[in-house]
């Protein structure tokens, strides 16, 4: 892949001569803006905030002067095992997250896959006018589409209007804090009441999200499907015809051929799909910021917002840091999960018995 | 491209999509037609369901409050009013949200195609102890989650005293690791050996880059200016946390600010969907300008 013109070592480091003359200063000035800028606004900063999460900084000063001190583990165990509203809050925020990743991965994987196999047709007429009606939602702002969502799930908007066509009342989507599986039950069985894990009830885990979770998790789908389905149809296109001829002429039909054949080919794209999705979804704050503030009765506080909230508004800085870090943790977790999962293996006995041909001989 | 007739050769080529024994490529036969005409209605109704939403806030922010209530599905208004647009240009802060918004991105475009592209050159090309750490680093940065990042921007931007001014919404934003990766695997492809002629003509490095190969990564440097673009006029949270004073707020955060503010009194609707289409036109526009780039980004570029 690299064109560059490998040299060896030491005709690389002799300076001051040749074509490569003053080449090692060249690249250092043109690197410096991005080194300082990047240094100075992601590496130090993260550093800072690792600092105070440590410490109890309230926001007033400088995070290292003097009258700050360090207080090892507190604001993390606050968090996660303090007993406390901070370790509910972070609870119930987590509980959101977790089941807006759990609808919003397959859903935008599935449906983007879909959009890209149908815009791939090669015979297709208007072919520029649907990939740009899929793509255009994914260049809005989040912030742009979060009040039109506002306004078409409201009590009176669009959506709850097309339910009632068939004779369904909607519910008031964004004030709307009820599970959506927990159909109307407000009292569950008493030992999912009763337990709780990380000071929320398993009850309200098993609940499902919330009505305005759930009009932000079709939000999502809405937004991203679009780019997911530009990244698969990339892949898509680089398929090879040739392989599928193949599987044609051994009798292979359009599904068998999508399953076997196609999908298999795709599974790079799959996981940068899935795991790019798993990234953002653990991420969100601008639709929250927007559209809820993590109303209705909390049903839509994630921890991005959690942690924004605590330290910007409740000026609970090194708690905010800590849920900050909590957060990136678990992205972390999850993109490695997904990448062993994902990782290549070898084909079981019985699934190759399912790719051997009947009749042949081996 | 759309119009590609309908020739056996052109038919023969999409044989991956259509299954029909060879000797009847050719006809149309009913089932196909079926098929066919399923397929299409399924791609229509789905380009509805994406861009109905859109017309619907076009349609409302024409309508009147109590219009927009009674008939949210409607795509002509009952009665035709530019009332929200008048208020939002005349009497609010909209205007200075979308000068304050036009500033930051122009800064921000500029400033990444700059950093970035002489970034991603020195990493492609220019040999220099340190470069491959660098480009290690560089690939770690990626990874890092934006949202993570909040607080401690905050925090630096704080400490460096340019909280709540231009430079703390602009500066942080001018190089991103994801460009500049971009930039460096699209210099890799350019033929080393055009850069060579102009060393042995005697060009500097600058010289040799400015004049020689960035003009060569045009489609890059498209692809640049369309992502930092958007980026910024989209970007929320940076703003959010880089800035306190109504002087300095951007669109989104303006328009954040309007959706959440007035929840308690009249909804509003026509007003907060005639800021969301208006604050959609630039991204738009850009979008449309390079539709081709965008959409078709992998026909030319990947295939073999």
């Amino acid at each position: 892949m690299t064109t560059t013109v490998r040299q060896s070592p030491r005709l690389r480091m002799r300076r001051g001569t040749g074509i490569r003359k003053g080449e090692a200063a060249s690249g250092w000035l043109f690197t410096t803006p991005m080194l300082v800028l990047l240094g100075l606004f992601l590496v130090i900063p993260v550093l800072m905030a690792l600092w105070v999460s440590f410490s109890d900084w309230s926001g007033r000063g400088s995070p290292f002067s003097s009258g700050v001190s360090f207080t090892g583990l507190k604001n993390y165990s606050s968090v996660l095992t303090g007993g406390g509203l901070a370790e509910q809050n972070f609870g119930v925020a987590l509980k959101n997250n977790a089941w807006y990743v759990v609808l919003v991965v397959p859903l935008q994987t599935a449906l983007s896959l879909f959009l890209a196999v149908l815009v791939n047709r090669q015979i297709l007429r208007g072919r520029g006018f649907f990939r740009t009606a899929f793509y255009f939602p994914s260049v809005t702002s989040s912030v742009a589409i979060t009040v039109l969502w506002l306004f078409l799930f409201s009590s009176t908007g669009a959506v709850n209007k097309l339910i009632s066509f068939v004779g369904v009342t909607g519910p008031n989507w964004f004030n709307e804090p009820a599970g959506i599986f927990h159909f109307g039950i407000t009292n569950g069985p008493g030992f999912l009441v009763n337990n709780s894990t990380l000071g929320v009830a398993w009850w309200d885990w098993v609940g499902g999200p919330s009505f305005a979770m759930f009009a932000l998790i079709l939000l999502a789908v809405f937004t991203t499907s679009g780019t997911f389905m530009l990244l698969f149809l990339a892949a898509l296109q680089n398929i090879s015809g040739e392989v599928q001829e193949a599987a044609m002429v051994d009798g292979a039909n359009g599904w068998q051929r999508f399953w076997r054949i196609t999908l298999p080919q795709l599974r790079p794209t799959l996981f940068t799909v899935l795991t790019l999705g798993l990234i953002g979804c653990w991420q969100v704050f601008d639709q929250i910021y927007t559209g809820t503030q993590g109303g209705p009765a909390k049903t839509t506080l994630t921890p991005a917002y959690l942690s924004y909230q605590t330290s910007f508004q409740d000026q609970q800085w090194g708690q905010g840091a800590a849920i900050a870090f909590i957060l990136f943790a678990i992205i972390v977790f999850f993109t490695l999960v997904q990448r062993w999962v994902l990782a290549d293996r070898k084909v079981s006995k019985r699934r190759l018995r399912a790719y051997r041909i009947p009749g042949s001989k081996r | 491209m759309t119009t590609t007739p309908l020739t056996p050769s052109a038919v023969a080529e999409a044989l991956p999509a259509v299954k029909i024994p060879p000797h009847r490529r050719e006809r149309l036969t009913p089932r196909r037609f079926t098929t066919n005409t399923i397929f299409y209605a399924l791609l229509i109704l789905l380009a509805a369901i994406y861009i109905f939403p859109f017309l619907i806030d076009i349609a409302t922010s024409f309508k009147t409050e109590a219009d927009a209530a009674a008939d949210p599905l409607s795509l002509i208004p009952q009665t035709f009013t530019t009332a929200a647009y008048q208020k939002l240009f005349l009497n609010s802060d909209f205007p200075l949200w979308a000068k304050n918004s036009f500033l930051v991105t122009a800064s921000v475009t500029i400033g990444r195609v700059f950093f970035d592209s002489i970034a991603g050159y020195a990493l492609a090309r220019l040999h220099f102890r340190g470069r491959n750490v660098m480009y290690a680093g560089l690939i770690a940065v990626m990874a890092v989650p934006g949202v993570v990042l909040l607080i401690p921007k905050f925090l630096v931007i704080n400490q460096l005293g340019i909280f709540d001014s231009y430079a703390g919404m602009i500066i942080p934003l001018l190089t991103d690791a994801a460009g500049i990766f971009i930039m460096k695997n699209f210099f890799e492809s350019i033929p080393v050996s055009v850069e060579e002629q102009a060393r042995i003509d005697g060009a500097g490095t600058f010289r040799v880059f400015w004049s020689v190969v960035l003009p060569m990564a045009r489609p890059a440097v498209v692809t640049i200016i369309i992502l930092s673009f958007q980026g910024s006029w989209n970007e929320l949270s940076h703003f959010v946390v880089s800035t306190q004073s109504p002087a300095l707020t951007t669109l989104t955060k303006g328009v954040a600010s309007l959706a959440a503010g007035q929840l308690g009194q009249a909804t509003q609707y026509p007003l907060k969907l005639a800021a969301a289409a208006v604050m959609t036109i630039p991204v738009a526009i850009v979008f449309f300008i390079f539709q081709r780039r965008i959409l078709n980004a992998s026909d030319g570029s990947v295939k073999e």
